[in-house]
This record gives C-alpha cells, structure tokens and sequence, in this order.
C-alpha cells in the first residue's frame, strides 16, 4: 500500500514539476543564471522523477492518479503504463540535455525573449508529460491541445514576418487537424464505446463494421496531425523558423512523439491489434504510412536547408511508427515504440549539430558544409552517427526498431512495407551520406575561415545524446522491455 | 431572515426596480454607482437563494398579491430558471465594479446616473422575463428591459450609437409586438396567460384550434428569435453592441440575448411542447439550420472585420447559433449543451468586451489596425483575452469545449454525422478571428498610437481576470453548469408529449 | 364562397392582419425615421385589436354579476392592451427622442442619407 502511494505521489510530482518550474521562472526574469539554474532544476526533478517510476512499472505497478471528474465520465486522469513511461523517459531526460543545450545557444546566438522561451518550454514539456500518462483520451486530448498552443510562442519567436506566417500554418494544421477530425473521432468512441479509458486490447464493442472501424482509424490517424502522416505534414517544416533547441526538441522528440505515440495508443489500447487486423486495416494505412516514408525521403533529398532536410527526414521517420502500426504485427508495434526512443535520441542529435553549426559559423544551408567536419569534428562526428541511426546501420538504436518493424513485416508477409522499408534506407543514406562526405572530404571552402567549435555546453550536449544512440543499441533493454509490455505479450 | 424568505422571487426584482429609482434621483454619479453596486451585489445573493431551494425542495410558484393562479400573476421558478436568473445576476454583480471608471471614461457626469439606472431597469427587465410565469407579464418585462437597452446604446460614445438605437428599437418592437401576438393568439385559444395554464388548456385546444396554435406557435418564436438576434434576424445586434458604451456591451452580450434565448426555451419545451407534439412541426428543423447558417456565416463574417468590438458581436451571433442549435436538436445531450453555452459563452463574451473596454479606457480605440503589440503593452488583459478567446474556439480545458461536447453528442444521437463535423468546422473558423487578434496583440511591435497604454487599474482588472478564470474553471469542473443544465433539460425534455 | 365567407366572418382579423401588414410595409420601405416610427405604431396598434375585438360580445355587458344579465364581455384585454399602449407610447417617445438626437447629430433623418454621411467620415 505504501508503494502504490508513494508512486502515486511520485506520478503527481512529474505532472507538476514543469508547471511549477514554469511559474517560477518569470520570477528570475532579471537574472538569467538563476532563470537557467531553475530550469535546470525543473528538468533534473522532472528527469529524476520519471526515472525513479521506472522500477515499479518494470515490476508491474501501474500508478494511477484522477485529478478531476469534469462531465460524469470524463475524467482528467493519470495512468502510467510501460508506452507512456518510454516516452516520458526520453522527453525528460533529453530535456535535461536540451536545456544544457539551450543555454549555450540562446546565449550565444543573443536570443531576444529568453524568460518566455523558457517558461513555454516548460509547459510544453509539462504537456509532454500530461499525454505520456493520460489514462483516457480525453486527458490525452487535453495535453495534445495544450502542447500544441504552448509550442506556438516558440515557433513564432523570432517574430518576424517569416516566424508569424509559419506559425499561422502550424497553429491552424495542429489545432484544425485536430478540432476538425480527431475530436469527432474521440466523441464517436464515446458514443460506441461509452468510455474513454485507455484498456489493453481495445474498448470499442465487439461486433462493429469494417468500414466503421476504417472511418474511426482514419480520423484518429489524420487527426493526430502531429504525427505528421501526409498531407497534413506542413507544419512541420514550418516550424523550423523556431530557434533550434525548440526544433531538436519540440520538433523531433516532444511534439511529433507525443502524435506518433498517440497513434500507437489509440491502435493498441482504443481498437486494439486484433480488432483493427481482423478488420483488414493494414493495407491502406501501409500505403499511406510507405507514401509518407518515401515522399518525404525524396522531399528531403532535394532541401538545401539543413533544418528542413531534417524537418522532412523527421516526417518520414514519424511514418515508420505508423507502419509500425500498420502492419499490425505485436514485433512490429514493439519496434514502433522502439523506433520512437531510437530516434528521438538520433534526429536530436543531428538538430544539436545543425544548432552548433549555426552558432559557431553561421552556416544553414547544405551547400556550405563543405569541410565543416575539419573544423567540428566533436559536431560532425555526433551527426555522423546521428545518420548512421536515421539509415538505421548498427552499432546505433536506430537499426533495433527498424529490425523489429521489418521482422514483423516479414511475418505478416506485408511484402509492401518489406518494400518500403529498404527503398526508403536507401534514400535515408542518399540524403544523409552526402553532408557527412561533404564535412570531412571536401575542401573548406574560402568562406570560414575561423576555426573552432561551438560554446561547450552545446558540443556537451550532442556528445551526450550521440553517446546515447550507440549505448541504446549495446543496451536496448529498457525501452525494450516496456515496448513488449505494450504489446502485452 | 424568515420573513424575507418566501419573498424572494418577488425581491429579484422589486430591488433592481426600486434601485434604479433611487440611482435616477441620486442624480450624483458616484451615489448612483454605490446604490447599482449594492442592488448588484444583493442580486446573485437572491437567485442563489433560490438556485438551492429549488434543488433541495423543486419549484416555487410565488402569488402576487396572493391572487391564485391563473387569475393572478404567478412568479414561477424551477431549475431552468433558477439557472438563467443566476447567470444574470452574477454578471451583472461581477462586472459591476469594471463599470465605474469605464463610465466615467466614456459618459459625461450629467448622464452617469441615468446610466447606472438604465442598466438597473434593465436588470429589472431581465431578471422578471426570467421569473415570471405569466405570458403577458413577459412582454412588459421585456419591454422594460429592451426600452432602458435602447437608452443604454444611445449613450455610446459615438453618433452611430444613435442610430443603432433606433434601428435596435425597430427591430426590437417588431420583435416584442410580434411575440404580443403571439401571445393573443394562445389567450384567444385557451382563455388563459399563465404559462402553466396555457401548457394544460393547449392540448384539449389543438383538435379545433390547430391553426391558430400553429400562428401563435410561428410568432412567439419569430418574434423572440428577433429578440436574441437568430440569424438571419440579428442585423440589429453588430451595431448595437459596436457602439454602446463599452461595460454596456458586455453586459448585454452576456444577458440579454440569452433572457430570450431562455424565453424561447420555455415556449418551446413548456408550453407548446407539453401541449402537441412539435416535433412533428417543422420548427426544431429550421432552428437547426439558420442555426448551423448563423455558425458559418456570422463568424465569416466576423474574420473580416477591423473593429474588434464588431468581430466580437459577429462573434456572439455566431455562438448564438451554437445555443440554439443544441435546443433544435430537442434531446438530452444536445439541449444542455445549448443551456451550458447560455453560461459558457455568457462568462467568455462578458470577458472578451471587458478586455475590450479596458483597451478601449487606454487607447481611445479598438480598431485592429491600431492595435498591434497591445498585449506587450496591456499584458493582464490580452492573457484574459487569449484564454476568453481559446474559449469561443472550444479547445479543451475551456468551458467551450464542455458546450461543444455535448452539441456534438446531441447531434450524435440524432445520427448527424455531418453536424458533428459542422460544429467542429466552425469553430475553426473561431480560431481564424481569434487567432488573427491574438497574433496581431502579441507578436507585432506595439505602434506609436498605444506606446503608453498599460493594464487598467484593478477595479477594471479584477472581473476581466475573474471571467476568464472562470472560462478555465468551467472546462474542468462543470458541476455548477453542465450539472444544473443537464438537470433543467432533463426536466424539459420530461414534460414533452 | 365559403373562404370569402369565412373571411367576412372573422373581419375584424382580417383588419388586424391589414394593418399589421401595412405597418410593416411601411416600417421596411420609408427610409424617413419619423415615418418609420408612424409604422411602427400602426403595426403596434393592429395587436391591441388582436386583443380587443373578440373580448366584445354582442349583447354583453360589464362583468357586473347580477341575475338581470347574462352575457358579459370580457374586461382582461382591455387591460392588458391598457398596459400594451403605455409600453407602445413610451417606445414611440423614445424613438421620437432618438430621431431628434440623430437629426441634431447627422443633421437629416433620413437613413440613407445618414449611412452616407457615417461612410464619408
């Protein structure tokens, strides 16, 4: 009893401490050491906390905490189960790296708006945390929501012409796929189901049509527009005007992992594997998962803008979850949730390095890499193996979910995602390869001629997440573990 | 105590209407406005007095003058009125303090106390449409109340506040004149002007008296469909609310249109529902629709307006749409959705033209253009603002979003799949107004014309900052509201034959 | 025969809806706010006979109870409709009132005028 307590207040903890930490801030809005120790705090205490709910939910516990009865029935409730406690443990504890990592940048980048950017990031990490361990979808749609509008001051930071167009485009896809189709997805789950709760092998009664079910999973899949499936993907790339800590995180982890991960839990825990695949939902949605993959790869190889060469590579690894998902075999829905710790800890990386190259030489694009590896090696060695992950070659994580995926492509003989997962490492080398090549093995162009790498606490923290990518793979176990518990078997 | 008690329904209004005497011969500006303060204040005291007595113990039917109904005028309150009073009069005690400097701002001292007591008779007005179950008895109330509304626009800041008056009382007097029809009509039929009466007499009248029901049925809901400003009978409303003195504005857009939203309801559900089938009527179908029309049009119409006061009231049109598109739906889910956003939207609409006016008190303008950077510049107010405004979008964790839940489950259960999608349409297109603002406030450099501007003082702050917690609090907790609504439609929809 | 019949046979409705229609008619068409006002008063008036006419009863009396008569007409519509022309005439004052704010503010009363006027400034 005393356990299941203390966890419970452990639970509570996590879901405050961003808040709190948010509040705080502005207090230390004229002292921006002190703004940053805050921070850092709140991201240890957060880091810390989740960490220390590990265990219990490893040994089966599953702390729950109801905050509100807002309509008899709908619930704001918490519930942690072994998904949301993977992805909790990658928000937290890369936000941990990415506030180091902020602090180097927002100094030396001179940012103007520091104390707003922090306190945002904070909600939106409070946020994160609200969808990790929603225990209904109407908890998690709040989150969703509540994400979606604290992200939105990041994305138009700069506030210029350019920041506010995008993010009118991001508000307006984010909150209007989501008004628009995934709230009327969650009202008709009420209305068959008569329950929101989240429950392994589904809620929706037995007994439903095919087409009903397509309908249902087609509004939940384009609705959760953070997933990024196409063509509601151009939020994503807009959002790239946001400073590049927001980016890293926000727009490679937090945010598009809070829409992958949600589609993972509303496959698994609303319609459950069995109902979707005896309803023959595999074949459509891998089409439109492996379009995803492949445009997006093929969009990619033509940006010259790091950040949007990223921004594109991120929507076409967002859809491996989803194919994940599609192909509806318990390995492959396992490699999903894996795929979504892989590569968070990968595309951070690779945005860190853009972000440093950015600070240190001022270069954005592409083209002007050339022998940049020369002068960065700590940079360009991190986002060495920050591709290597995206391609999927070991000794990296990514390799691991793209393995699971494949293996239950195979056994399910989805001999169309067999065939989009090969194309599209293909192309993932083609768009990643050549920038490596470009650092190392081309002359340095005239233009940078200084030397030397970006401020330590920005080669600190891409050191630390491309250290993570290759550790991932050597010890998968955690976030193995609780990817198999997902899947319940 | 005791001896108060029994009188309550009768005190809700005799105070206001005793009040605004006593702020009309107080002729002194700062006299008036402590007498409207007390009245104000007293008023939540009495409805919610009564709010719990007719949970604890079911509806209260007040003689007066201790003539039995239907001879005499009966005061009759149950949960559904019980409800509206409450939303009334807590407004109006809670906006109350905003009012002094806003006034003070914007009216001469000579008309200051007429103010304080125009909006009393107003309250008057209200709160007796509201209380009393005598059919004849509303129209007089509304009269009052529509007569000192007349007078409160005319004291805007602006010559066009005249003319909207006048256009206002056109409309409103046809709108009134055409329910007085209505009403003969029912009294030719039935011999009777208590509304229960009528509800009883009704249905033995029907088999000879079809058609005259059915005219009596058509003007009552054309005539208070004017009233609350149902599209497309709304042209009234944009620029009555444009240029009425600003604490006017927001008194109205919380109160006013939803007293007749209130009158339509006990028509529909409690006299001529419990008296014929009006569901085998085409008038649940055409509220729908011009309620769906209001939702789309009014806000397009809103997202294009450069006067913020004017985006709003196209705003208010368009969630006048969303109200009755739940009472057309005539089931459970979808009327207390349409009761809930008779509150919901009245504490976000009374918060959004108090930010309003307290932009107004400190720029001398509410045009967009001019208004770039305001939220750099006026912080408190455009957060209250942003939160009142996410709001009328509906995300989730607003008390929108409650309205919105149950309207979309109403038109669930009446397998309207596409006005599930309608309602969410619309409300992004709420965003598009909202998000324009909200955009041009925060994210634009401030301009030269508001570069000293700051948040009003805290009399002003207080309310704004008030509502729109209470925007929050409402989307989380929504016993007080979507309970209470959800208990007067169960009692509504009970009663229908 | 029978519908014109019918109609002879309800003429005091049949005035009702005369007037109501003409007041009406004027109210929408006249752009003059005092003439609008004019309308609005006919309109107004054509419910007080609404009330009115059918509480007369040929061969009625006052309601005065006595056994010499039996047929009473009925006193409640005319004081309802007593109450009906007090809310009548105080809207006409008020809208009066307003036409002469407005006539001192635009310097017309007439709307079009007035709307060209409020486009020009």
């Amino acid at each position: 009893m005393t356990a299941a307590l203390s966890s419970q207040s452990i639970l509570l903890l996590a879901l405050l401490a961003p808040f709190v930490g948010a509040l705080i801030l502005p207090l230390a809005h004229k002292m921006p050491n002190l703004r940053e120790a805050v921070t850092l705090v709140t991201a240890a205490a957060l880091c810390l906390t989740v960490v220390s709910l590990l265990g219990p939910v490893l040994d089966g516990a599953r702390p729950e905490l109801t905050v509100v009865d807002v309509i008899p029935g709908l619930t704001v409730a918490f519930k942690v189960e072994p998904l949301g406690m993977l992805f909790a443990l990658i928000a937290s504890s890369l936000w941990f790296v990415n506030s180091v990592y902020s602090i180097g940048y927002m100094r030396a980048n001179d940012e103007p708006r520091q104390t707003t950017f922090y306190v945002c990031f904070a909600v939106a990490l409070g946020s994160t945390i609200g969808i990790a361990f929603a225990k209904n979808l109407f908890t998690l749609f709040l989150f969703y929501e509540a994400l979606t509008l604290s992200t939105y001051p990041l994305v138009t930071h700069r506030r210029n012409e350019e920041a506010v167009r995008a993010g009118r485009t991001y508000l307006l896809l984010l909150l209007g796929t989501s008004l628009l189709l995934f709230l009327p997805a969650i009202v008709a789950t009420w209305v068959l189901a008569g329950t929101l709760d989240f429950r392994p092998g589904g809620i929706l009664p037995a007994g439903l049509s095919a087409p009903i079910i397509g309908a249902l999973l087609a509004l939940y899949v384009f609705g959760i527009g953070k997933a990024a499936v196409m063509p509601l993907h151009r939020w994503l790339p807009a959002a790239m005007v946001a400073p590049t800590p927001v980016s890293a995180l926000l727009h490679a982890v937090a945010v598009v992992k809070a829409g992958v991960f949600s589609i993972l839990k509303v496959a698994a825990l609303v319609f459950g594997v069995d109902t979707l695949g005896a309803a023959g939902q595999s074949a459509w949605l891998t089409a439109v998962a492996g379009t995803t993959i492949l445009v997006a790869s093929i969009i990619a190889l033509k940006q010259d803008n790091l950040k949007r060469r990223l921004a594109y590579s991120t929507i076409s690894q967002l859809s491996y979850v989803v194919l994940g998902v599609a192909i509806l075999a318990p390995i492959s829905v396992a490699g999903a949730a894996m795929h979504i710790a892989a590569h968070a800890f990968s595309k951070i990386t690779l945005f860190f390095a853009a972000g440093s190259i950015y600070t240190a030489a001022h270069l954005t694009e592409v083209s002007q890499l050339d022998g940049i590896g020369r002068r960065m090696p700590w940079t360009m060695g991190a986002f060495t193996i920050g591709a290597l992950g995206m391609i999927g070659v070991p000794p990296t994580a990514g390799f691991l979910g793209k393995w699971f995926i494949l293996t239950g492509a195979m056994q399910t003989a989805n001999w169309l995602a067999v065939a989009v997962i090969f194309v599209s490492t293909i192309l993932n080398a083609a768009y990643f390869l050549p920038i490596v090549y470009r650092a190392f093995f081309c002359e340095p162009m005239g233009g940078h001629d200084k030397s030397g790498e970006a401020p330590w606490p920005i080669v600190v923290a891409l050191t630390a997440t491309a250290i993570g990518t290759v550790l991932m793979f050597f010890f998968p176990d955690i976030p193995f573990a609780l990817a198999k518990l997902l899947s319940g078997r | 105590m005791s001896a108060v008690w029994p009188h309550l329904p009768i005190l809700q209004v005799i105070i206001p209407l005793f009040g605004a005497l006593l702020a009309g011969f107080a002729r002194r500006s700062g006299a008036a406005f402590a007498i409207t303060l007390v009245v104000s204040w007293l008023m939540p005291l009495c409805a919610g007095a009564m709010l719990w007595q007719v949970l604890a113990s079911g509806p209260i039917s007040y003689h007066l003058g201790s003539w039995p109904p239907p001879w005499g005028i009966e005061y009759r309150v149950d949960v559904l009125n019980a409800f509206v009073l409450m939303l009334v009069s807590t407004i109006g005690a809670v906006i109350m303090p905003f009012a002094r400097r806003s006034v003070a701002f914007e009216i001469e001292e000579g008309q200051r106390a007429w103010f304080y007591c125009m909006y009393l008779l107003c309250l008057t007005g209200l709160l007796g449409v509201t209380i009393t179950g005598d059919a004849f008895n509303a129209f007089v109330f509304l009269e009052i109340s529509s007569l000192s509304t007349y007078v409160l626009i005319a004291l805007g800041r602006d010559r066009r506040a005249l003319l909207a008056a006048f256009q206002y009382l056109i409309m409103g007097t046809i709108g009134a004149t055409l329910y007085v029809a209505g009403v003969g009509l029912l009294y030719l039929v039935t011999g009777s002007l208590n509304m229960v009466d009528i509800a009883a007499r009704l249905g033995p009248a029907w088999a000879d008296n079809s058609r005259a029901i059915i005219a009596a049925l058509a003007f009552v809901t054309v005539g208070v469909s004017l009233k609350l400003a149902l599209f497309p009978l709304h042209a009234w409303l944009p620029n009555a609310y444009a240029y009425a003195p600003s604490w006017a504005t927001a008194f109205l857009s919380a109160t006013a249109t939803k007293v007749a939203i209130y009158l339509l309801v006990r028509f529909l559900f409690s006299i001529f529902g419990v008296a014929i089938d009006f569901r085998a009527l085409p008038v649940a179908a055409i509220v729908v629709a011009l309620s769906l029309a209001a939702m789309f049009v009014a806000s397009l119409i809103a997202v294009f307006q450069s006067n913020l006061s004017r985006m709003l009231a196209y705003s208010s049109v368009a969630q006048i749409g969303y109200i009755t598109l739940g009472i057309g739906f005539v089931n459970l889910a979808g009327l207390t959705g349409g009761l809930v956003h008779i509150v919901n939207h009245a504490l976000m609409k009374a918060a959004l033209f108090l930010a309003v006016g307290a932009i107004f008190f400190r720029v001398r303008t509410v045009r967009l253009s001019e208004l770039a950077g305001i939220g750099r510049k006026m912080p408190i107010t455009m957060a209250a603002f942003t939160v009142a405004g996410f709001g009328l979008v509906g995300t989730p964790g607003t008390s929108g979003f409650i309205s919105k839940w149950y309207l979309a489950l109403g038109a669930l259960e009446k397998g309207w799949w596409v006005v599930v999608f309608l309602i969410v349409a619309s409300s992004l297109i709420a965003l598009v107004y909202v998000g324009r603002v909200l955009e041009l406030a925060w994210l634009r450099e401030p301009s030269d014309a508001i570069k000293d501007a700051n948040d009003p003082p805290l009399s002003m702050l207080l309310p704004l900052v008030l509502l729109a917690a209470a925007t929050i609090y409402f989307g989380l907790d929504t016993e007080w509201t979507a309970g209470i609504a959800s208990m007067a439609a169960k009692d509504l929809l009970g009663g229908l034959r | 025969m029978e519908t014109l019949a019918t109609a002879l046979g309800h003429y005091n409705y049949v005035i009702t809806i005369f007037l109501m229609m003409i007041g009406l008619y004027i109210v929408v068409v006249r752009g003059n706010m005092v003439k609008k006002l004019v309308g609005l008063s006919i309109f107004q008036t054509s419910v007080y006979l609404l009330y009115i006419a059918p509480g007369k009863i040929i061969g009625g009396t006052a309601p005065i109870i006595d056994p010499a008569f039996k047929v009473y007409s009925n006193p409640l519509p005319h004081v309802l409709i007593l109450t009906a022309i007090v809310v009548g005439v105080a809207t006409l004052a008020l809208g009066l009132a307003l036409v002469v704010r407005i006539n001192e503010a635009y310097g017309t009363i007439e709307e079009d005028e007035i709307f060209e006027r409020d486009r020009e400034t």
